[in-house]
């Protein structure tokens, strides 16, 4: 197998999704939530496939790169909840005014509704705050929607909740 | 509560003393033979000598393998302790004589899915464990798994450790014994097995060891002190026992273990400075990778440790920049203030009973060290002497599920016959199908289905084997 740089640095660049077919196509991108599994190699994993209601998720052997049929799916966010490799993402960039990612979350404390947090990128870097507008749990992973400023919607992939004193 | 040199200590009930006591903030727990040196727990999973105390006047006690009680009496031992006569053996009046048709050793992935097959088709089972719960390394798998539904994927492993056990326990052909040690493989197809209060004579009709993995040591400056800690170590500590193994970490290795607890280390809010790995390239999967790369821990690739420092604990590591040939780069050291420093670097099979039956061994560098040659159904050049999960070689807990159920189905389909045998055998058919055909033709998964290849014999060649280097042990 050839040497990929995410191997290298563990961060997958956009162009790099893009070129492995992983990023839906901007008029998608326009119309709504859609998920988006940043999941580039093939490990013998299928769980995110019978967990999607609308079989948006095709796989014909287990070690297959999981692809999603843009046009089904809804971004109604299960696949974030269930994927062991937290790979699993939705974002919504259909509004004028934010954009919305949907991600996982297994840290403490939890987020509550309405909450501001720290947005980080792949690399860990702080680029923003954000709101949590959604909240819901599966097997101990919360699954977070949070409000991020206009443009963020393909960069943010983590939140950080400061401890209360 | 127990006592601890003297000072009543309060523990958790199910914590091992090791873990109680190092939740206490107790860093030492012996010195060594020579130079006194001190000694921390390293593996807490009875593969290695590190947490060896004196426990109720018994010397060279595992303290990780022992569950608190009140009234245990626990002390450090100050260089090598001889014990007394062959203590354990003559103190046990008590001898139980065991003939089942399958007896398993180890209860961790591997050995469970064997017990539970093997039950289902009407084998009376004896399974055996070391640790007082059953459930292995799954136990300390917080993380939800991959793989395919069907196979737990999705489950995190603690849970699938209980849902076994759940099982289990309501199963009236399969006795389970925790907490006991099998000691040895004798002639005549005698297995040596002794607990606290028992000693079990076991003469089965077939025997899977399904005995795990031991982790790897690594070769530095100070790498006995307190706080360098196997990497599987410090998950039993704060995933088994939710104790937070320190404050501020390194972790050397950056295969999946490496990347999985480093991610573990960041949820029980212990910092990671870094991952070390001295390979230009990632070793785990990406999502591993990414998972903890998006909070902020870097990976350092073509870097390896130098040293460590601190007295009586780590309290310094030192790393390096390394060159082609991996030797250090002058003037690149960083330094790192740590108190815990997790080497997962790698697993080794443990697979001593094998050998120590007789069994012919090969070393394989893909499976981490020495295993028993097999055939494609997991039996030994022993005589009905099965292998099944990391023992048989380093893979995963998915495919250590698979091989317990192919050992366990092999074994049915010849200690059973009519319709039983047929249905086990067609299922056997479909699960190595399933395991060598769909599983292992991931391109991630190549060097060890590379080195499984490398340890599978044909029946022919197994026989050919044992005629070559007959055992003088044998089952059935
Ligand atoms: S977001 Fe929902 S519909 Fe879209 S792929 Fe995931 S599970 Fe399927
Ligand atoms: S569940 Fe996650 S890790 Fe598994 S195939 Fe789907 S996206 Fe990849």
């Amino acid at each position: 197998m050839n040497t990929v740089k995410f191997r290298l640095t563990g961060v997958i660049e956009l162009r790099e999704l893009k070129e492995l077919g992983l990023l839906p196509p901007e008029e998608r991108l326009k119309k709504g939530p859609v998920a988006i599994l940043e999941c580039p190699e093939q490990i013998p994993c299928n769980i995110c496939v019978p967990y999607c209601g609308l079989k948006a998720i095709k796989m014909d052997k287990i070690t297959d790169i999981p692809r999603v049929d843009w046009d089904k799916c809804t971004g109604c966010g299960l696949c974030v909840a269930v994927c062991p490799g937290l790979a699993a993402f939705v974002v919504d960039l259909s509004r004028n005014d934010y954009d919305y990612v949907t991600l996982p979350h297994e840290f403490l404390p939890v987020p509550r509704l309405g909450e501001t947090v720290t947005l980080l990128n792949r690399r860990g870097e702080c680029v923003g705050e954000g709101v949590v507008v959604r909240l819901w749990e599966k097997n101990k992973t919360r699954v977070v929607t949070v409000r991020v400023p206009k443009g963020l919607g393909l960069e943010v992939r983590a939140i950080w909740v400061e401890k209360k004193q | 509560m127990f006592d601890f040199e003297g000072v009543p200590v309060e523990a958790y009930e199910g914590e091992s003393v090791a873990v109680a006591l190092y939740a206490l903030g107790v860093d030492v727990f012996s010195w060594s033979h020579k130079l006194k040196r001190p000694r921390g727990p390293f593996c807490m999973i009875g593969k290695c000598s590190n947490c060896f105390m004196s426990i109720n006047g018994l010397p060279n006690v595992k303290s990780c393998r022992i569950p608190v009680k009140d009234g245990l009496k626990v002390e450090r031992q100050r260089g090598w302790v001889a014990p007394e006569a062959i203590h354990l053996m003559d103190k046990h009046s008590e001898i139980v004589e065991l003939n089942p048709d399958l007896l398993i050793i180890g209860g961790g992935p591997a050995g469970l899915e064997a017990a539970l097959t093997a039950s289902n088709y009407g084998l009376n089972v004896v399974l055996v464990d070391e640790h007082f719960k059953l459930g292995g390394q799954l136990l300390k798998q917080t993380h939800k798994f991959f793989g395919n539904v069907e196979l737990f994927g999705g489950m995190r492993g603690f849970q699938i450790a209980e849902e076994y056990s759940r099982k289990i326990s309501e199963l009236r052909n399969v006795q389970v014994l925790t907490n006991t040690v099998v000691y040895g493989v004798f002639r005549g197809g005698v297995v040596g097995a002794i607990n606290e209060s028992k000693h079990y004579i076991i003469k089965p009709r077939a025997v899977i060891a399904a005995t795990g993995a031991q982790e790897r040591y690594l070769d530095f400056q100070n790498n006995d002190l307190p706080g360098v800690i196997g990497a599987g170590g410090a998950q039993t500590i704060m995933n088994e026992f939710g104790v937070k193994p320190g404050e501020k970490s390194i972790v050397i290795g950056s295969g999946n273990v490496g990347l999985i607890i480093s991610y573990q280390l960041l949820q029980s809010g212990v910092e990671v400075k870094g991952v070390v790995e001295i390979l230009s390239e990632i070793g785990g999967w990406f999502v591993h990778a990414a998972k903890i790369r998006r909070y902020g821990v870097p990976v350092f690739t073509r870097h390896a440790l130098k040293y460590v420092e601190g007295n009586p604990r780590v309290q310094k590591a030192v790393v390096a920049a390394v060159d082609d040939k991996l030797n250090f780069v002058p003037g690149s050291e960083k330094e790192f203030d740590v108190d815990l420093v997790l080497l997962a670097v790698g697993l080794e099979p443990d697979a001593r009973l094998h050998a120590q039956a007789g069994a012919v061994m090969k070393y394989i560098p893909e499976l981490g060290g020495l295993v028993p040659i097999r055939t494609r159904d997991l039996e030994t050049t022993v005589v009905n002497m099965y292998v099944a999960g990391d023992s048989s070689g380093i893979e995963e807990a998915t495919t250590a599920i698979l091989e317990g159920k192919i050992a366990a189905l092999s074994i049915v389909s010849k200690l059973c016959d009519g319709s039983r045998a047929e249905n086990a055998s067609s299922t056997l058919e479909k699960t190595l199908r399933f395991l060598w055909d769909e599983y292992r033709s991931s391109p991630l998964l190549t060097r060890a289905r590379r080195g499984k290849e490398q340890a599978t014999v044909p029946r022919e060649e197994l026989e050919d084997f044992r005629k070559k280097f007959p055992s003088p042990i044998s089952f059935g």
